[in-house]
């Protein structure tokens, strides 16, 4: 909790430093204020503190979130410099950014479905305003509309769903409505599982699981590439910590309702957006697609184990670093053009070999190349499906990862094979620097996953 | 007074209302029709929320709607600042127009 007070303090902070001449030390000032509330996250680590009659809970689950969510933005600060680089809306979007996590920290620490609410629309509302930061630019403007039509509808479905569990269970607390679906074994009234489903619906919306994802390709490709990079890490952390909230402690007792529901939802992510990905010549848009397709593998490991969230916790830790790892590559090959198609990629391991290595090693991780961390998350997933008999649908996923495989290496191929005459690139010392720290991380996760996994084990 | 008409009554039309809501948003053109649908279906939501309340003698759902109302409130200031931004760039508020971002 005291990491959610020094972030929101920190929101308010960016907003006020538009007086005076503060501007220079605010990204400075945030940086410490997130490494402060990553201090604290783990300072109440295995106290379970409640707060706000039992709104908000603590528990392990929703510190190790709260430290990830905090550690992705630091990084995310640092690859998007140039973003707040403007003189005229660098508080707003700093403060945007910073209202954002802690719409993100709410939903991973919420206990009663108002909570939920209120962190999902804190979260989005800011989202909507960024994913629109480029005013002038038609692509930007039209990802925010969409961003905001489909948001505002995915809530509509998801208050639905909790009103009629309200009705049903006469409560908003988590507990509460776990210990009404204790009590009545004989099944509660037909519309709260109408309730269920409809919330499935809303949070399907959110973390973009097909047949829902229609939303994300056009808004992580229309907005600006930073902006990008922040949702399909925080945000995305963020909405699957949501999820397996709800479903892993208050909906499990009614799991048959909704289990064969998932269960095709997941056979379609991993299926669809991997195979559409396959025709996009678009980076941003092929990496949206991927990300799309991560969330499959995130549901499999769900699926298999609703209550084991650490594989879950551990997989979002190794996808965010390699995304992130991913999209400062990308940020920086794109310069100031509005598409980057994989033709921009040609030729860059002569010119500039180490963006070419860095974003190697971060696709080969994304795709589940052993040693690197994304194919100790893979594996780990995998495992728990077996372990818990749902070997077909692994087949299916390993499969999906095949053909992950092969949309990567069309990025891989064009950097070592391909010539090109374009300029190379000029690096910072601060970017030579994050692009290292992210490699490193990848190795790290990979080589030392127990770092992650015993934090899950009580 | 209120519960001389029974429950399933605001259940069918909280759902018709949300269902003309999501119909509105799927098959309408005009960008400010799509707004006005989003609005009833949360309004639906709202009329729900408010004959649970009062069947079950508990407040928590009249609250809910506040919360409901205010987040609704702020959620149009936002879309409609993106709508003038939309205008500005084609001079529209037809969303067949945004068709830039394709497949």
């Amino acid at each position: 909790m005291n990491a959610l007070f020094v972030i929101t303090g920190l929101g308010i902070v960016s907003l006020l430093a538009e007086f005076g001449n503060l501007k220079r030390w605010l990204t400075a000032f945030v940086l410490v204020g997130l490494t402060a509330a990553v201090i604290l996250a783990a300072l109440d680590w295995n106290t379970t503190q409640r707060y706000f009659s039992d709104m908000l809970v603590f528990d392990n689950q929703a510190l190790a979130f709260t430290a990830l969510i905090s550690i992705s933005t630091i990084l995310w600060f640092w690859l998007s410099v140039d973003y707040f680089a403007t003189q005229t809306h660098r508080t707003d979007r700093t403060s945007l950014v910073i209202f954002a996590v802690v719409g993100s920290v709410i939903m991973a620490s919420f206990n009663n479905m108002a909570m939920l609410f209120l962190g999902i629309e804190i979260l989005s509302m800011s989202l909507y305003v960024l994913a629109g930061s480029r005013k002038d630019s038609l692509s930007s403007t039209e990802a925010a509309f969409k961003y905001f039509l489909m948001g505002s509808f995915a809530t509509g479905f998801l208050l639905f769903g909790i009103a009629l569990i309200y009705g049903a269970t006469g409560s908003f607390h988590i507990h509460t409505i776990a210990q009404t679906i204790a009590a009545n074994p004989a099944g509660l009234p037909t519309f709260f599982y109408a309730g269920v489903l409809l919330m499935l619906i809303g949070l399907a919306f959110k973390i973009s699981a097909v047949p829902f994802h229609f939303w994300a390709p056009d808004v992580y490709s229309g907005s600006p590439t930073t902006v990008t990079a922040f949702m399909s890490t925080v945000v995305k952390v963020a909405a699957i910590g949501a999820f397996i909230r709800i479903f892993s402690s208050c909906f499990v007792a009614v799991e048959s309702t909704w289990s064969l529901v998932l269960q095709v939802i997941m056979i379609l992510t991993l299926v669809i957006p991997n195979i559409t990905a396959v025709y996009q010549n678009n980076v941003k848009r092929m990496l949206a697609y991927s990300s799309v397709g991560h969330v499959g593998y995130i549901l499999l490991a769900f699926v298999s184990s609703p209550t084991e969230t650490g594989t879950i916790f551990y997989y979002l830790t190794t996808y965010s670093v390699s995304s992130l790892a991913a999209f400062s590559v990308l940020h920086l090959v794109e310069g100031n053009s509005e598409e980057i198609t994989v033709d921009y990629f040609n030729g860059l391991f002569k010119k500039n070999s180490w963006l070419a290595v860095t974003i190697t090693i971060a696709l080969l991780s994304l795709a589940g190349i052993p040693p690197l961390a994304g194919f100790f998350g893979k594996y780990m997933v995998f495992a728990q499906a077996i372990n818990h008999g749902y070997t077909s649908l692994v087949i299916v996923a390993v499969i999906t990862s095949l053909i992950g495989v092969y949309y990567y290496f069309r990025i891989i191929i064009a950097m070592y094979f391909n010539e090109s005459s374009a300029p190379s690139i000029t690096l910072t010392a601060s970017q030579k620097m994050l692009l290292f720290v992210l490699i490193a991380l990848t190795f790290a996760l990979g080589l030392f996953p127990d770092v992650i996994m015993t934090l899950f084990r009580a | 007074m209120v519960k001389t008409v029974p429950l399933d009554y605001y259940l069918w039309l909280a759902a018709a209302l949300f269902t003309i809501g999501v119909l509105g948003v799927l098959y309408r053109r005009n960008a400010i029709i799509i707004f006005m649908c989003i609005e009833l279906m949360l309004n639906a939501v709202n009329l729900l929320l408010v004959a649970f309340s009062t069947y079950l003698n508990d407040a928590s759902g009249q609250v809910f709607v506040f919360f409901i109302m205010a987040v609704a409130a702020a959620e149009v200031a936002v879309g409609l600042a993106i709508l003038v931004m939309m205008y500005r760039n084609t001079k529209s508020v037809d969303i067949n127009i945004l068709n830039r971002l394709k497949w």
